[in-house]
This record gives C-alpha cells, structure tokens and sequence, in this order.
C-alpha cells in the first residue's frame, strides 16, 4: 500500500489531476441524478394535480 | 405527403452542403492563410531558411544533439545544440531545465539569436515524444535522426 | 430513425440499459484505477507523471466523442425536427463540457513537471480551448432565449459549426509544430504505448464511456420530463 501510494517526487501534481478528476465526475452524476429524481417527482405530482382537478 | 418529403430532403441537403462549405472554407483558411504562423516554433532549417535577424524574439524547437550538453563553469548557463537533422543550431541558457529535458529528445526554446548566431533563449521547455515505455526498454524509434518527431518535419 | 422519437420507447430503452451501464461504470472504474495507480509500471522518461495520462487521455477523448454525439443530435433536431435529438445535445453539453475541462486541468498538472510550464498556446492546447468554449456557448444559447424552440436552433446551429474544430483538434499537431506530443495511440503505424501501459489506458477510456452513458440518460430523462412539465402547463394555461 505504501508503495500504491507513492509517487514520486511528482506526488502533487499526480493526485491534484486524480482529485479533480474523481471530484468532478463524482459531483456531476450526482446533480444529474438528483435533477432527474425530482423531475421524475414533479412530473408524477403534476399528473395526480391533473387527475384530482377532472 | 411527397411534398413534406422533398421539404425534408432539401433542409437536409442545405444543412449538409452548409457544413461542407464551412468545412472547405475553415480548412482553406488554415492552410492557405494561416499556414507556417500557426506553428508554435521555428525549426533550424527554417531559421536558416528564412534568415531570422540577430535580437528578434522566436521560439526555437527541435531535437537536443547527442553529445552537444555542456554546463559553463559558473554552474549555471548550459549549452546545447538544437538539430532537425537537416541543419543544427547552438543554443545557451541560463536558468532551471524541465524534468524531461535530455540529449536526443525535443526541446521548445524562446529567445533570441545573439551577434554570434547563437540562440540565447530565456525560457526552455521540453517536449515529449509518443513513445511510453516501461524503465529499460527502448522506445520504437530511439535513434535521434530516426526520431519521428524530427523527421515528421522535414518534408516540411 | 423515428422509433427513437418517441419519449416512452428511449425510456424503455434507457431503463434496459441502466443498470449494465451502472455495474459496468463501477466495475471498470474499479479495475481501471487498479492499474493506473498500482498495476502499471512507471514510465522510463517520465516516471510515476505517466499515471497522469490514464485520467487526461480518456477526459480528452471523451470530450470530442461527446462533441460530435451532441453535433449529429443537432443535424437530426434541425433537419428532422426531431424533438429528442434536441434535448440528447442539451443533455450531452453538460457532460462533454466536463470532459473538456478535465482534459484541460489534467494536462496543465502534466504539463508542469514534465514540459516546464502549464500552459502554452499551440495548436493542440488552443484548439482544445476552443472546444471547452464551443460547449460553453452552445449552453449559454439555450438559456439566451426564452423561445425553447429559437434557442434549440441557435445552439445547434453553433455545435454543427464548431464541428469543424473537431479534426483540427485531430490533427493540429500533425498540420503545425506544438509542444504537444503527436499521436500515441491513433495513429497508422500503431500504438506506441507500451502494452502494459495500454491496458489501464483503455481500461479508464472504456469506465469514462459507459460513465458517460449513465450519466446522459440521467440528463435525458431530466429534459424529457421538463418538456413534459411545460407541455402540461401550456395545456392548463389554455384552459
């Protein structure tokens, strides 16, 4: 393990380039899940909206 | 119903023709217009080539020649001499080197050449190849007039 | 063509899909940051810095896949007014934008150590600027109008466009001299990337695909369901 982790006299730059990498990928999925589940939640309250106004 | 269908096909046939032309004209811009400038740096021959004046600022790119690294007695200004393998020039620095900075692989240098025609550069920088390899094997092209970096440039 | 405009049918597709493509995202992931970081010798000019290339390579990959994906969807949006195409490029752009910039990121921190500086302007990392650019446009122009149907127009018009940044990106350090390095792995005379170093590289570039097609359907299913809010409330407001 303590070999995995490391990386040379270059160690910064290498894990900045994995963080931003994993931060970025990380945050975007989870907003466009979250974005998704609440529209999906919208789209079912509208529906049950339309349903109880007939 | 078949007129919809010509309508559709014209707007396909415009769009397409659109990019095409737009294609064509960006492409021919590049090259015709923009060609050489579009370059990050001056090979040696170009600078042979093209007379480049003693005091105007340019970037010098090319391969270090094997052999040619030497360090001044002050411990600080090196000396190296840049190469395309059609024409060479001696270039001198003074300040930190990259990290993958060595004989037979690309530099890209930014600086001047002096009365002596030797290339005072202020900045150096070094460029990579397309080869990875693991530590002890040799890389597909190790020869430095094979170098495909060198001779990708020649025709030029 | 047309089976694929009709909402239900992509989200029938897309739940059959799903799932593979989320067990395919981890297991890649997984594995493919295995031998990235541990499995994979160090490089013999740039040492352990070739690890770098594992998370820029795919990042820059991906960003032009992403690009010509969200540029097909707004050929088939203006020429067929189709209206899912429209919504898979404004739910592509995100995801491509994010690859651009990481690419853009990750080759700056490569850059430093191993060229001498962050960032130069040559044709390879310029033209990659333009990209992040075009995408940030692309969605700056879908919020411009407050007409759906205008913006939808004016961006595609601009991702078509942009598309011919594509192959200078390609070949910008075939066509002028750049410090960045020329092709490794496209190229006609085959790779020249050592094979154990190609194993995590198309490892991760296989994690960054299907990643991105969980992802784009997440966003899909997002735009979908807006189209829908705004239909229902166009309809009510009829009333």
């Amino acid at each position: 393990m303590a070999e995995f982790l490391d990386m040379g006299k270059h160690a910064v730059f290498i894990w900045t380039a994995y963080g931003f990498s994993a931060a970025a990928l990380v945050v975007l999925a989870l907003r466009s899940r979250a974005s998704q589940k609440a529209s999906e939640e919208q789209v079912a309250a509208a529906r049950a909206r339309r349903k109880g106004d007939n | 119903m078949a007129g919809l269908k010509t309508r559709k096909q014209q707007r396909i046939l415009v769009l397409s023709a659109a990019i095409a032309t737009l294609f064509g004209a960006v492409l021919l811009v590049l090259f015709a217009l923009g060609g050489d400038s579009l370059s990050l740096f001056l090979q040696p021959l170009d600078v042979k080539n093209k007379q480049v004046e003693a005091g105007q600022h340019f970037r010098l790119g090319g391969l270090v020649e094997a052999g040619s690294f030497s360090r001044d007695d002050d411990g600080l200004t090196y000396r190296f001499t840049v190469t395309d393998c059609a024409a060479t020039l001696p270039v001198q620095f003074k300040g930190l080197l990259p990290d993958l900075f060595r004989e037979g692989q690309g530099v890209v240098t930014e600086g001047a050449l002096n009365a002596d025609g030797v290339f005072v550069a202020t900045t150096v920088l070094a460029k990579h190849d397309e080869n990875y390899n693991p530590p002890g094997t040799l890389p597909k092209s190790a020869d430095q007039c094979t170098h495909p970096d060198a001779v990708s440039r020649m025709g030029r | 063509m047309h089976r694929f405009a009709n909402p239900a049918q992509f989200n029938r597709l897309a739940d059959a899909v799903m799932p593979w493509a989320m067990v395919a995202t981890v297991l890649l992931f997984g594995a493919g940051l295995y031998y990235a970081l541990a499995g994979s010798p160090p490089d013999y000019q740039q040492g352990e810095s070739v690890r770098v290339m594992y998370v820029h390579v795919p990042a820059a990959w991906m960003g032009m896949f992403v690009y010509v994906v969200m540029a097909v969807a707004s050929f088939a949006a203006l020429a067929w007014r189709h209206p899912l195409a429209l919504l898979a490029g404004k739910a592509a752009a995100p995801i491509g934008a994010t690859f651009t910039a990481l690419a853009l990121i990750t080759g700056a921190l490569w850059g430093k150590p191993m060229w001498g500086t962050y960032w130069v302007w040559d044709g390879r990392l310029t033209s990659v600027l333009v990209q992040f650019f075009l995408y940030l446009g692309y969605m700056a122009l879908w919020k411009s109008m407050e007409d759906e149907e205008k913006a939808g127009n004016a961006a595609s018009i601009l991702a078509l466009v942009g598309l011919v940044n594509i192959p200078i990106i390609k070949f910008s350090v075939d066509w002028w001299s750049t410090l960045h390095q020329p092709a490794s792995v496209m190229r006609l005379d085959g790779p020249t990337i050592d094979g154990a170093m190609l194993v995590p590289l198309f490892l991760m570039a296989a994690a960054y695909q299907v990643y991105f097609t969980v992802v784009f359907i997440w966003r899909m299913k997002f735009e979908i369901n807006n189209r829908k809010l705004s239909v229902m409330r166009s309809v009510d407001m009829g009333h």
